[in-house]
């Protein structure tokens, strides 16, 4: 079985928003800094008033791993981990989908789709990003 | 001299076991053989122990430890936190604890059935896992797919290789290098086996751009090192290995193993933090160390620790580990007891046996003219690194 994220108070805004088909970055509401994996307080501010915004589902790769051992279910493989900058300027770690292991590199622009896994679960997973886009 | 515990505590003893695939007893067995090993080798018995520190992952707590080897009464214990990253600062809290008059002799180890019992790579984890904040930390990769210490370190190698036009062939060499060392060490697994350049490329990838060759092993085994002063140590039956430097690091925006966010992730400023506090605490410079044990539970945070410590620039590691530099007969022989690639993966704390054994001079691939010694824990992680030196 897909192993679940742990929720706790702190990141719950995020997987709620995958539910609505969301991508969420923490947003610091004193001095506006976003932060990425979200925090219970602003890193820079030190601020607890946060709130988030939606992210418009575009970045790049800026690394990515080709997963092939060992095979764990339900994952099928290659599996293509990729950590992609946001144009917000946050990072996270995703799927990319539609690329050739090969074939993928550091630098290629990719946008967010999102997977429904069950009632409580909806996980991101990104694409190459369509052109013109 | 800018802390006052530098120079003054030495580890007096090491003991070990069997490094194997399947030990056949208990890891708390494992760490009182270890243990038992140790103090004998520094002319102790448990009698003599009044403190433990190790560090978290094994099943051996201090007491249970203790107690198996009617040591004590124990006046300090301490269990440092992230695994491999903790293996030199294990020894740090003894030399504190010595260093302040709070313990007299400290036992040091690490006990594990890491291939028999539970394999830290396998990459199954609890479908749900109760909400803690370690547990909503792994909730960022885990439902990705990203399970395994390897796949968490070939994200940052991937972008090494990007940022520093490095190709997989400088893993290699930190690979050959291990093997070289480990076919001529009688404890090592890898013991007469060593590996060329092509076998590496040639062999299975793991988590690309990781292959089979650049993980370390999974192994069964213990080691334990006794920490007492200096004093105290020049009165027993070996000659002490000084411990001239120890420290800790966890830089700004750390992770455990997944320290993806900082503006470049190609390197490891947790350990040039700890670099920085080891030459200041030491007073020695890169090209004073004789010899090196970096830890290598996957070779590209090698090529990273090199350029930490400064024994290169930033990005020049691909350059360094050329033309046998890190061998035996070159300018800083490293992992000269295997490394946890060749000799086994007792979570760093059979590279500061070897330290050891290369201080006393006695170590199977032994450097000529040892006075300084670097060993460092694991890296991805909270980390920590030792400077040992002749008395």
């Amino acid at each position: 079985m897909l192993p679940r994220p742990a929720i706790t108070h702190d990141n719950r805004f995020f997987w709620e928003g995958l539910r609505e088909r969301r991508l969420r970055i923490q947003r610091c509401t004193a001095c506006h800094r976003l932060q990425h994996p979200p925090a219970p307080v602003c890193a820079g501010c030190r601020s607890f008033e946060l709130d988030a915004i939606d992210a418009c589902g575009r970045g790049t790769i800026h690394s990515f791993v080709v997963v092939e051992h060992p095979p764990v279910p339900p994952f099928t493989y290659p599996n293509v981990i990729v950590l992609v900058e946001l144009e917000e300027g946050t990072r996270l770690v995703s799927r990319l989908v539609g690329v050739e292991p090969d074939d993928v590199a550091i630098g290629q622009p990719v946008e967010v789709d999102f997977e429904r896994v069950d009632d409580e679960l909806t996980l991101h997973f990104f694409r190459p990003a369509r052109s013109g886009s | 001299m800018s802390v006052s515990f530098a120079g003054r505590t030495a580890i007096a003893g090491v003991g070990q076991t069997e490094f194997s695939k399947n030990s056949g007893r208990s890891e708390l067995r494992l760490a009182c053989e270890a243990v038992l090993a140790a103090l004998a080798d520094a002319g102790l018995t448990p009698d003599d122990v009044d403190g433990f520190a190790t560090f978290t992952m094994d099943d051996n707590p201090e007491i249970e430890v203790a107690r198996a080897i009617g040591a004590g009464p124990l006046r300090f214990f301490s269990r440092v936190h992230y695994g491999g990253g903790a293996a030199c600062a294990a020894v740090m809290q003894a030399a504190l604890a010595v260093a302040s008059g709070v313990a007299r002799v400290v036992v040091c180890y690490r006990a594990m059935n890491e291939r028999s019992g539970r394999r830290f790579g396998i990459g199954t984890i609890p479908r749900a896992m109760a909400p803690t904040t370690e547990t909503a930390h792994f909730g960022w990769y885990a439902p990705f797919g990203l399970l395994t210490p390897a796949a968490w370190v070939a994200m940052q190698a991937q972008r090494y290789l990007h940022d520093f036009g490095a190709t997989t062939e400088a893993f290699g060499r930190v690979s050959v290098a291990c093997r070289r060392h480990a076919a001529a060490n009688p404890a090592a697994w890898f013991h007469g086996r060593p590996i060329t350049l092509e076998e590496h490329q040639a062999s299975r990838w793991i988590v690309r751009p990781l292959r089979l060759l650049d993980c370390c092993q999974e192994s069964d085994g213990a080691v334990a090192v006794v920490v007492t002063s200096l004093e105290h140590a020049r009165d027993l039956r070996r000659p002490p290995a000084v411990i001239r430097a120890a420290a800790q690091g966890a830089s700004r925006d750390q992770h455990m193993m997944t320290s993806y966010y900082r503006e470049s992730i190609g390197e490891l400023p947790e350990m040039r933090l700890v670099a920085e506090q080891l030459y200041e605490q030491a007073g020695v410079r890169p090209h004073e160390f004789q010899t090196a044990v970096i830890y290598d539970h996957f070779t590209p945070f090698v090529l990273a620790q090199l350029e930490a410590f400064g024994f290169c620039k930033r990005g020049e590691a691909k350059d360094f580990v050329q033309d046998g530099r890190i061998e035996l007969g070159g300018e800083l022989p490293i992992n000269t007891h295997g490394g946890q690639l060749g000799e086994a993966y007792i979570h760093g704390m059979n590279g500061v046996a070897e330290a050891v054994r290369q201080v006393r001079g006695e170590a199977v691939n032994q450097v000529p003219n040892v006075e300084h010694v670097l060993v460092t824990a694991g890296t991805g992680v909270p980390t920590s690194a030792l400077v040992l030196g002749r008395d």
